[in-house]
């Protein structure tokens, strides 16, 4: 099984209150709120560490939970987020720089 | 409200937490609308280094939505310093802006630095209307190139009609024109008294016959039957409710860095220049006096038919005199709307020794 890498979309609105996570889409306004465990994998998903890692090393640790089940949940969790443009999904490590270097790039053609 | 928004705005409520903050980055603006509240000279902004604190402060403490307003915000030279480091901190950002120095570039930077949405102010699709509604000629045709330029980014823009005698025929058109361009459209009826408490310009506002015939326009409403229905019957929930979200979760702040509950409710409650933003929502006197106030608590509003359905605006009533008084514009409002004198009317109809009676709450006396 190839491993799959999640990174926070740079364009989404985000905010914690009272341990779990809101988030807004720009691209449709639409708006979701993660439990706690949601708002861990949300927290963890910087394009560097696997999928199967975060629900490992950050899920099992803190909730308890069976790894296959919370592995099984985790994907789809993060599918439907890809969806909707919250995340990005790949079996390489991402790196989060590529969405802020265009936004570098356009800054410097307004200076 | 979607029923998620509700449900995080109540929770919101319940922990103390200012979900939502207009910051006004400057007071400065290239138009000098006829009905506008503001003095548009620079009394000492808050500096970059200054509002980009103030915006470390806020996401701090929990604020999700952000409201970029002004005067004009792309009079400041440094707007897209302050934006980008607020969708650092993961603001949900909405702008408010007439729009006219908006070209591609500066379309192309909102939307890459992933702007929520974006209100524009037009008058009429008029331009001698719009023109001398703002005062600066050409406004009417840059505003809508600058509106063009982002709704060609994708940017969701929003154009909001701020409807006063000068405009009044023209909401058709306008709306027209929003479909045209792809853009929302909203109506605003309310002019706001001057932040000094001048209140010249409210006269510049739509008469209650007009404002009747607004509200029973389906295209401007909706369902014409819900918007003028009448009051909801008034019970101990009805008392035991918020006037509105300003100084609940929501507060204003401007330029100078003055905290006030909403940029209607111009109650000064605090400095961020000379205090932390937490310590002021928490611990402002005078915020804890406004989240204090229930319906029962207002002397006139909750004896009054219309006070569970009433828009009544906290500060209105505020620049009228007294933030647990009748807001009269409101007043107009809901009689504009359902037909049915309000308290306000009859206590004033008293004053002038005129006798007038709230039907309906006589009725709900014999029942």
């Amino acid at each position: 099984m190839s491993q799959l890498y999640v990174l926070r979309s740079e364009e989404i609105a985000a905010r914690m209150m009272a341990g779990e996570m809101m988030i807004m889409s720009p691209r449709d306004s639409t708006l979701f709120s993660l439990n706690k465990v949601g708002t861990v994998i949300w927290n963890a998903a910087d394009g560097q560490m696997p999928l199967d890692e975060i629900v490992q090393q950050k899920v099992c640790a803190r909730f308890e939970i069976d790894l296959t089940e919370a592995f099984k949940d985790a994907e789809s969790f993060v599918r439907e987020l890809a969806e909707h443009g919250l995340l990005a999904l790949s079996d390489q490590p991402i790196e989060a720089a590529q969405q802020s270097v265009q936004a570098n790039a356009a800054d410097e053609a307004l200076r | 409200m979607s029923g998620l928004l509700a449900e995080l705005s109540q929770r919101a409520l319940d922990l103390g937490v200012p979900m939502s903050v207009q910051l006004d980055v400057t007071y400065r603006c290239n138009e000098r609308c006829v009905h506008c509240y503001l003095d548009h000279d620079d009394h000492g902004e808050m500096t970059t280094a200054e509002i980009c604190g103030v915006l470390d402060q806020l996401a701090e403490a929990g604020v999700f939505f952000l409201t970029l307003s002004g005067g004009e915000v792309l009079m400041r030279m440094d707007f897209f310093q302050i934006l980008e480091h607020a969708r650092k901190l993961l603001f949900d950002v909405k702008i408010k802006t007439n729009a006219f120095m908006i070209r591609e570039k500066e379309a192309d930077r909102m939307r890459k630095l992933g702007v929520e949405a974006v209100q524009v102010s037009i008058y009429s699709h008029r331009p001698e209307v719009h023109d001398a509604i703002t005062k600066l000629p050409g406004s009417l045709k840059r505003s809508i190139a600058g509106i063009r330029f982002l709704q060609s980014r994708g940017l969701k823009v929003t154009i909001a009609n701020v409807l006063m005698s000068q405009n009044l025929g023209d909401y058709a058109g306008v709306k027209a024109l929003a479909r045209e361009l792809g853009a929302h459209f909203t109506i605003d009826p309310t002019i706001t008294p001057k932040m000094d408490g001048d209140r010249s310009i409210v006269g510049l506002g739509i008469g209650g016959a007009d404002l009747k015939d607004v509200f029973r326009n389906p295209e401007l409403v909706g369902d014409v039957e819900e918007f003028c229905a009448p009051p909801v019957r008034v019970d101990e929930d009805v008392l035991d409710e918020l006037p509105c979200s300003a100084g609940h979760t929501a507060c204003y702040i401007s330029p100078y860095g003055d905290v006030y509950p909403c940029v209607q409710f111009p109650l000064p409650s605090g400095n961020v220049r000379k205090q932390k933003f937490l310590d002021i929502w928490q611990n402002s006197e005078q915020l804890n006096e406004v989240r204090s106030i229930r319906a029962r608590d207002l002397p006139v509003c909750s004896g009054c038919g219309h006070v569970g359905s009433c828009t009544r605006c906290p500060g209105l009533a505020f620049m009228e005199g007294n933030m647990r008084g009748p807001s009269t514009q409101d007043c107009e409002k809901s009689f504009a709307r359902t037909g049915m004198v309000t308290a306000n009317m009859i206590r004033k109809a008293s004053l002038a020794g005129l006798g007038l009676v709230q039907i309906s709450s006589v009725a709900g006396r014999l029942s």
